[in-house]
């Protein structure tokens, strides 16, 4: 019989002892990897789809919101801007690519963004199936939405007022037709359903559909129309410096930077990362402190088990790996619940994300900050096991088997 | 072979206990007794290495128990010695079979899966291997703690009031049980107790 066999039976015996010794270090645990795993998530998600463009041109009002709404697709736009308007900044010798986007629809949920096929390769987005759009009211889907929906090549839909879900058609006359499924690509993406601008104006424009019938009409005709935000990469960085200023000060518009607003949002949620950090350290630290009273009580508890091994010819340093062992195994079972569940706790809020704002997030193996922890406890439970094991060392097995 | 010599023992209070010179051979047995209190424990413990003696000295086939260091004397007492105590100790976590087990994986593993399989019939506890510690009856423990003394095939047995809580018939049984077994594994036996009932049972005797 191994050692190992003894410290595991030994810690199974008393299954209340062992509730009470895990109960704390699985609770910080499982607080300490969701809080970091979803704070990193979040702003690894953020970052990956606000790095291709440096500028938003949308309605005043607030630069977050602009940014959540027209970058990330999670939150409702300021309002609208004249295409007119921005024309100036697509040719501007500073701007590399400047993407209009346009939306206010949505199909179960999912939002229907009217752009350039330049959209698409900005964020490397390949066909998977079937093609890309060219008339109005042909559709690629993003790969999570065609996943989700169950959508085919040829399929047709009707698009709902709004960007939340709800059972209202408002746009029944203007079927859509599924065109073309994209590839995976990680990002916002895979969350939307991408139309042309046309598509778009057309849907809204109830009263005047019969002007725009013709096909394959370029944006720039229409600079009475509207879109939502001009999406912007710089050229040169001279871009960075003057444009915002310039668009802020003299245009009726307001120019966010994504990459300065999800920082401050970063931030923001930091402080609490950190909060909810020192929280959990505090438990684990508790929880150390607990796990070494129950292994003092333990080894006090079997004093007369240890002086028979003893008899049996274990040495005290065997005895001692026993106590180890089952402190390392209390640690090591505690981490691994706790990373369960703090991983179950991802993957229920990403169930939530998903339903309410298209992001999901991925349920990952340990990283290098967990396995760090997952050290960091292992000491701390050794520390534990070696001070709550001295008398182990001055066991007097004679006098302890006589006491009986 | 085993025998002291000279043996003495100091208590923490001061008290000196000077012991009679006892020679064993292999298979021999030897009861001790005594009226409670004049040290017949501590003999055992002092023939069993886990009192150091104040004069003299015990030696096990051949071994002198003094020149060991604390681990050698660990690893030849979990060979060499069986210990069968008044009181029932074992390891409350484990199962019947488990502890028989144990018994025999340290210091030298020896599963000697037939020598145990024999023991447990002959002590009549293959039914119960499966119990935990904690659910045998009385009967039950005491012939645990038989077999727990006697699986790894000790030089020497030392039972310590082996009978002191047992009817006169389970006493009778017991000491058969030990001489048997004693002469199976070719065991020394010295049986230390305070048992009037006992006395008839062993030609060979010490009286503290």
């Amino acid at each position: 019989m191994k050692l190992g066999y003894l410290a595991y039976k030994n810690m199974v015996s008393k299954p209340l002892n062992l509730l009470m010794s895990l109960m704390l270090l699985f609770l910080s645990v499982s607080l300490v990897t969701f809080v970091l795993e979803l704070s990193q998530q979040l702003g690894g998600q953020l970052s990956k789809n606000i790095a291709p463009f440096d500028m938003v041109v949308g309605a005043k009002g607030s630069p977050l919101q602009l940014v959540l709404s027209s970058v990330l697709h999670i939150d409702a736009p300021t309002g609208n801007i004249k295409l007119k308007e921005v024309a100036v900044l697509q040719k501007h010798p500073f701007v590399k690519n400047a993407i209009p986007v346009s939306y206010g629809d949505n199909y179960k949920g999912f939002r229907i963004l009217g752009t350039e096929l330049g959209y698409l390769d900005i964020y490397n987005a390949q066909l998977s199936e079937g093609d890309l759009y060219d008339k109005p009211f042909e559709v690629v889907a993003g790969n999570s939405v065609a996943q989700r929906l169950g959508l085919k090549i040829g399929d047709n839909f009707i698009s709902s007022h709004g960007l939340a879900a709800s059972g209202i058609e408002a746009h029944d006359e203007h079927p859509f037709i599924l065109k073309g499924i994209l590839g995976s690509t990680g990002t916002v993406v895979d969350q939307l359903l991408i139309t042309n601008l046309e598509s778009i104006w057309k849907a809204h424009d109830h009263g005047e559909d019969d002007h725009h019938e013709e096909e394959g009409e370029s944006p720039k005709e229409h600079e009475e129309k509207e879109i939502t935000a001009l999406l912007v990469k710089f050229k040169s960085p001279l871009g960075m410096v003057q444009l915002p200023r310039f668009i802020n000060e003299n245009t009726s518009m307001q120019a966010a930077l994504p990459s300065f607003e999800v920082q401050r949002l970063m931030g923001l949620l930091g402080s609490g990362v950190q909060t909810i950090n020192g929280i959990a350290l505090a438990i684990l630290l508790v929880s150390g402190l607990s796990i070494f009273i129950s292994l003092l009580k333990t080894i006090r508890e079997r004093r007369q088990e240890l002086a028979l091994l003893r008899i049996y010819g274990l040495r005290t340093r065997q005895l001692l790996k026993l106590a180890l062992l089952e402190g390392i195994f209390l640690a090591g079972i505690g981490f691994v619940l706790g990373w369960i569940l703090g991983r179950l706790g991802i993957w229920g809020v990403s169930q939530y994300t998903q339903a309410s704002f298209g992001y999901a997030l991925q349920v990952n193996g340990p990283d290098l900050f967990e396995l760090l922890l997952l050290g960091l406890i292992l000491t701390l439970a050794v520390i534990a096991t070696l001070l709550a094991s001295r008398s182990i060392f001055k066991l007097n097995v004679a006098k302890t088997l006589s006491d009986a | 072979m085993v025998s002291t010599f000279n043996l003495s023992y100091a208590y923490e209070n001061g008290q000196e206990l000077v012991f009679p010179d006892i020679g064993l051979t292999p298979g021999e047995h030897l009861l001790v007794m005594g009226p409670s209190g004049v040290g017949k424990t501590t003999l055992l413990y002092l023939m069993a290495g886990l009192l150091p003696p104040l004069n003299g000295t015990v030696s096990i086939a051949g071994t002198e128990l003094n020149s060991l260091t604390r681990h050698e004397m660990d690893k030849f007492r979990g060979e060499h010695i069986g210990l069968i105590f008044q009181q029932y100790h074992f390891i409350r976590s484990l199962n019947v079979a488990e502890n028989l087990r144990l018994r025999q994986s340290f210091p030298k593993k020896s599963n000697d899966d037939k020598r145990s399989q024999e023991l447990m019939e002959r002590l009549g506890l293959t039914e119960h291997l499966n119990k935990r510690v904690t659910a045998l009856s009385q009967g039950q423990e005491q012939r645990l703690s038989i077999a727990l003394g006697l699986i790894h095939k000790p030089k020497i047995i030392f039972a310590d009031e082996p009978t002191s809580n047992l009817d006169d018939v389970n006493c009778i049984k017991v000491i058969d049980l030990l001489k048997e077994e004693a002469k199976i594994s070719m065991s020394s036996l010295l049986i230390i107790t305070h048992d009037q009932r006992v006395l008839s049972h062993f030609q060979n005797q010490v009286v503290l």
